[in-house]
């Protein structure tokens, strides 16, 4: 028996068991979120749903993030094969039409699904009051690191994310969110991310 | 009752089998044969609890004794008698019971075939049998006891997990998968039985640990293949292999299996590689167990992770135990089980091993990294990645298609060694093959690298192993003036670990072929039907007939009747996608339907449809050449038992005759102290 060669052996085996051991501490379920706080990724996306007055864009428009600076912009990531998106359909319809004189954008994305059965989502559950684009190859969402649908995101006037939102939204949040990040209002989102 | 009986029984067996394993050292050192024999029966004893404890669990399933916990768990009323049977493996507790009683049945069968050897390899090996199934033993005492009692006694349970009664395939791979994994052990149990005995430096204990190995590679072959077919067959998405950590769980330790029937060869001709050798039975068993723990503690997120519990902490204590201990056997025995055996010459067979070993080593490697990263990911960088099919798909497929070349390489050439030219020449045959699959590839429409280079292979590699079967064929043909029948099975009986294993390499290439084919010309489409509507993909075409439903005892079916039309538009068939609803599940399982011929399948899945019939949803997938992938793996198994009960065990095997090489060792048996 060659004692130092086992010895050496053994202490080889040890980044591995750690490692393992590590692996306890982490739930493997859990998606993070790397990206509140930081600058929304840009995009520049064409309409295909128009939504409705006085929401509504031209079929064709290209609705960018940079254009919308200034605003409270929400951005809902969805598809017609999503059973959860027709949950929070109601609430993110409202809520914008609610919002609809006040500095903010809603958009709908459209996720991995074809334009035409959007549209045919949209007829089906009575109207979108908000336009909704389509995202080629799914570029924008991978930009924000999207892990399913729906997921809703809301930006800041300057741009950053704000909040992320996994699953079906409901109005009380969203309207929580756009109230505090209004230019004008009393908290900043700092302290409100913290307070959350 | 039952479960008061059962709990018992494991009990009991927790402390026979510390009893056996802590009484074989002591009855070895004090040199008393009667003990062995005591510790023995301590193996036997422990087979007959588990499978008592076992045999009442399934007896609690079919009865519905929902005071039992695991039948409280997975049982119910509703479920046919088929899936309740075998919901002994589809949770935790009960996958480990039956785990406990594999190994059980193993560690028995082992010491029966084996106790009359003399020497102290077989009670060392079993005695690391033994101490492998008191960790199960202590799981099933305590945190994965299936036997808890539940009071007050539920009147009707949840059912198994949907997606495991859905098909009958759950009936055959889970048993196939145990029966491969648990008798990894049993090679282990050998190596380790040999260092402790001082026979690790002959290569006896490495020839008789080969059938177990080749048993258990049988079994874990057949268990990944009927996975691929479950998953095809359940999962609705006309995709067989997609790394998931449970299936790279599955394929790492059939990889160093795999290279360990190979290494055995060279180690037994050649007198090489007993270090290596060792190396591999020892790794194969610790990828078995880590890769149970990886998919089974919810350290890494996949399909399969059962629900997380304190069952980790033992399983990670029981990894770091065996890997610390056999490290120290391993490493400081190592030179005294090194070999001195040399290469005959480099265009020889054992080059060929040498490589293939190379290579699978590589693969294993690259999938073990693979599957790991997002774990080093996270402690190290405190990021979340996840590795997908573009790395291992770019990393490991191309070593894989070098196996496939060496596949052809190997049976070509001679053991010792060959002169160039030689070498050359027979290379010509193999050559046309690859040309020829070449061809029909490039013609069928193949055109990225590695798919035109699997085609060259998998033909080059298939007239290579072919041509073996001819000359020798051809050579009893004309010798004795047999029949051509007559000579291919009393040369597959003369030999039967060589052709057997060409045999398996047969296998191998129908599954490479099926796995290049139905990746390569894959062509599908979705798209919604009215009743009476077509859809045609790559020549198939489709036409839905009605949408319907039915009520089943534990679940709603929703399905599609579609006829498929041939060529001339008469209906050749119907195939019948449905999405069953499980009452305890909102997850529908989708349920495709597939239609196989000798040239690839049509496969139907059913993705969405209106309440009232009006229209389907349906996804038509054509994928050549699936079949094949299915039976090659009952071929891979068949060569695998053609070379498993070869007649007796070769005595002696003279080295190749050459100049160049110096002699081997010659082969002595240690006699044991």
């Amino acid at each position: 028996m060659n004692w130092k060669r086992a010895t050496i052996a053994v202490f080889a085996s040890t980044p591995l068991i750690a490692l393992f051991a590590y692996g306890f501490t982490r739930d493997p379920g859990e998606i993070p979120s790397p990206l509140p706080g930081r600058e929304a990724p840009e995009f520049a996306l064409e309409v295909f749903a128009p939504g409705e007055a006085p929401l509504a864009r031209r079929v064709g428009d290209t609705i960018s993030l940079r254009e919308l600076t200034g605003k409270v912009t929400v951005v809902n990531f969805w598809a017609s094969w999503c059973l959860a998106c027709r949950d929070e359909h109601e609430a993110l319809s409202e809520t914008a039409r609610q919002y609809a004189f006040s500095p903010t954008q809603f958009v709908g994305v459209l996720y991995n699904d074809r334009p035409a059965l959007g549209v045919n989502w949209i007829e089906r559950m009575g109207g979108q009051s908000y336009p909704s684009v389509t995202d080629e190859r799914s570029r924008t969402a991978i930009d924000y690191g999207l892990y399913g649908v729906p997921e809703t995101f809301v930006i800041d006037p300057s741009g950053r994310i704000a909040y992320k939102h996994i699953g079906p939204i409901t109005s009380s949040v969203l309207r929580s969110w756009i109230d505090s990040l209004l230019p004008g209002a009393a908290t900043d989102t700092a302290t409100e991310l913290e307070t959350r | 009752m039952i479960g008061l009986i059962a709990h018992n029984a494991l009990l009991l067996s927790a402390a026979v089998v510390v009893f056996g394993a802590v009484l074989t050292p002591i009855a070895i050192r004090t040199n008393r044969r009667e003990w062995l024999q005591l510790t023995y029966g301590a193996v036997y004893t422990n087979f007959l609890l588990v499978s008592l404890a076992t045999a009442l669990m399934i007896v609690a399933l079919v009865i519905h004794d929902f005071s039992v916990s695991y039948v409280a768990a997975v049982g119910s009323r509703s479920t046919p008698l088929l899936f309740t049977v075998i919901s002994l493996w589809g949770a935790l507790e009960g996958s480990i019971l039956f785990w406990a009683w594999v190994l059980a049945l193993y560690a028995a069968a082992v010491v029966w075939f084996h106790r009359n050897r003399p020497g102290n390899l077989v009670p060392y090996a079993s005695m690391t049998m033994l101490a492998v199934a008191a960790f199960f033993a202590i799981l099933l005492a305590g945190p994965a006891d299936p036997f808890v009692p539940v009071w007050p006694v539920p009147a009707d349970g949840p059912g198994p997990n949907t997606l495991l009664q859905n098909h009958v395939l759950m009936a055959v791979h889970p048993p196939l998968l145990y029966l491969g994994y648990v008798g990894m052990t049993v090679p282990f149990a050998f190596a380790i039985g040999a260092i402790l005995s001082n026979e690790a430096a002959s290569n006896d204990w490495a020839i008789l640990s080969r059938r177990w190995m080749l048993a258990s590679w049988a079994f874990l072959s057949a268990a990944i293949i009927a996975g691929m077919w479950w998953s095809y067959e359940v999962l609705g998405w006309g995709g067989y292999w997609a790394w998931d950590p449970v299936e790279n769980a599955s394929f790492l330790p059939w990889l160093t299996a795999t290279a360990y029937l190979h290494s055995v060869m060279v180690q037994e001709r050649r007198n090489m590689l007993r270090l290596w050798t060792l190396n591999l039975c020892v790794a194969t068993f610790v990828l078995t167990i880590l890769g149970t723990f990886l998919t089974r503690s919810g350290i890494l997120s996949s399909v399969h992770a059962f629900t997380t519990g304190t069952i980790g902490y033992y399983f990670l204590a029981f990894i770091a135990v065996v890997l610390v201990a056999t490290l120290v056997l391993v490493a400081g025995n190592a030179e005294r089980i090194r070999t001195t055996g040399t290469l005959g010459g480099v265009a020889s067979r054992e080059t060929v091993f040498l490589l293939n070993n190379l290579f699978l080593t590589a693969v294993m490697l690259t999938v073990l990294v693979g599957t790991l990263y997002p774990l080093v990911a996270e402690a190290i960088r405190g990021v979340k990645v996840s590795v997908g099919e573009p790395f291992f798909n770019r990393m490991a497929v191309p070593a894989m298609v070098a196996l496939i070349f060496l596949m052809g390489v190997g049976p070509a050439l001679p053991w010792g060694s060959t002169t160039v030219a030689e070498a050359r020449r027979r290379m010509i045959p193999p050559s046309i093959g690859a040309l020829v699959l070449v061809a029909i590839g490039v013609l069928a429409g193949a055109r990225g690298m590695y798919a035109v280079l699997a085609f060259a292979f998998v033909g080059y590699a298939a007239v290579g192993n072919l041509r073996e079967y001819w000359i020798g064929v051809r050579a009893r043909h004309r010798a004795h003036g047999e029949n051509w029948g007559t000579a291919l099975v009393r040369l597959i009986l003369g030999n039967r670990r060589r052709y057997g294993g060409y045999v398996a390499h047969i296998g191998v290439l129908l599954v490479a072929l099926g796995v290049t084919a139905s990746s390569t010309f894959r062509s599908e489409r979705e798209a919604t039907l009215l009743p009476g509507e077509l859809l045609t993909v790559a020549g198939h075409t489709v036409r839905l007939q009605s949408v319907w439903g039915r009520e089943e005892p534990q679940r709603s079916v929703i399905g599609a009747t579609m006829d498929v039309l041939g060529t001339d538009g008469v209906v050749i068939g119907t195939v019948e996608p449905r999405m069953n609803y499980y009452h305890v599940s909102d997850q529908p399982v989708p349920t495709p339907d597939v239609r196989s011929s000798i040239r690839g399948d049509l496969y139907v899945n059913l993705s969405a449809f209106e309440p009232n019939g009006a229209n389907a949803t349906v996804k038509v997938i054509v994928e050549p050449l699936v079949p094949w992938i299915w039976f090659g793996g009952f071929v891979i198994v068949l060569g695998a038992v053609i070379g498993m009960f070869h007649r007796g065990r070769r005595t002696t095997i003279p080295p190749a005759p050459m100049a160049s090489a110096p002699l081997p060792e010659p082969r002595v048996m240690e006699t044991v102290p």
